[in-house]
């Protein structure tokens, strides 16, 4: 049987992998937001493991609403991303310094 | 042959722990290929393992969703813009090496951190090593899931289909763009139309045939 303790160390796995993905690819955009998934991804393990550990589905439906947030971001930010190549002709986190932050 | 209780359990273990071996896998394939194009496959692999533990966790209906969601759609998504997009790979691969092991070192404290919550400390009051209790034969995780989402989240459903009108109309009108010098049909003009503007009467005086 899945113990919630596998779970757990699982997503968290999961989770520093995604977190070392950020830093690795750090000036690519498209591999932040799959790396922005992989996170979500991991944080939806632990609602679905707490969920079955204590009998009650408004984990799962929690991961419904965390999927369709998901959805929706990656949407934006791929939209932003195409305005962005078409305006910059590059992804690179560096060129974006109009705001100079 | 049916499979005994205890027999199920060690299939699911073993199950359990070659979809985590794979999912871990394909997360590391995610942040180090090379190509965004094979980062993205990695991602669907990922994805499709993930879904495998919540099948066997008998969370099936999120299991199915993530695969047709997420595989179907949001990876799809993904892959179009990714092979879409002219980068240079060059680039954006110059300096991966350089926080790299700022990257690693947060990531294996993360690790430790959690692993001693979840191994050494626990969480109070709570059982850890409890395994998930098997549901009842018969039982459907879609029917209780909707029976829950229609009636006491009936509101927070309809703000995420909010959010996903949102979502497209925010898409939509972000890359929508108008290019001059285009001869497409502008359906609003040809219907405000009026004959005044098209034809045009002119008073001549009658001429012999010659």
């Amino acid at each position: 049987m899945i113990t919630v303790a596998e779970m757990l160390t699982l997503s968290g796995v999961l989770f520093a992998l995604a977190v070392a993905g950020i830093f690795l690819n750090r000036k690519n955009i498209i591999l932040l937001l799959m790396c922005v998934e992989l996170l979500l991804l991991s944080a939806n393990f632990n609602f679905i493991a707490f969920s079955r550990m204590l009998g009650d589905l408004t984990g799962q439906v929690f991961v419904f609403f965390v999927l369709t947030v998901a959805a929706a971001e990656s949407a934006i930010g791929l939209a932003i991303l195409v305005v962005l190549f078409r305006e910059r002709r590059s992804i690179n986190v560096e060129d974006l310094n109009t705001l100079k932050g | 042959m049916p499979l005994t209780g205890e027999a199920t359990a060690v299939l699911v273990d073993i199950l359990f722990y070659v979809f985590a071996t794979l999912l871990v896998a394909g997360a590391l394939g995610v942040i180090t290929a090379r190509n965004p194009v094979y980062s993205a496959l990695f991602l669907v692999f990922a994805f499709i393992n993930s879904a495998g533990i919540w099948l066997l966790a008998e969370a099936e209906f999120l299991a199915i969703v993530l695969v047709l969601v997420y595989v179907g759609a949001v990876m799809v998504l993904f892959l179009f813009v990714v092979m879409m997009l002219d980068i240079n790979l060059t680039e954006l691969r110059r300096g991966f090496t350089r926080f790299a092991w700022l990257g690693w070192l947060t990531a294996l404290a993360l690790i430790a951190e959690i692993m001693t919550v979840v191994w050494t400390r626990g969480l109070a009051g709570v059982d850890l090593s409890r395994g998930f209790v098997p549901e009842p034969a018969g039982f459907s995780n879609t029917r209780a899931l909707g029976q829950v989402l229609y009636t006491r989240y009936a509101y927070p459903f309809e703000l995420a289909a909010v959010l996903l009108v949102v979502a497209i109309v925010a898409a939509i009108a972000l890359t929508l763009r108008h290019r001059p010098g285009l001869k497409s049909q502008d359906i609003s003009r040809q219907v405000a139309v009026r004959a005044e503007d098209r034809v045009r009467l002119v008073k001549m005086a009658a001429e012999k045939r010659s």
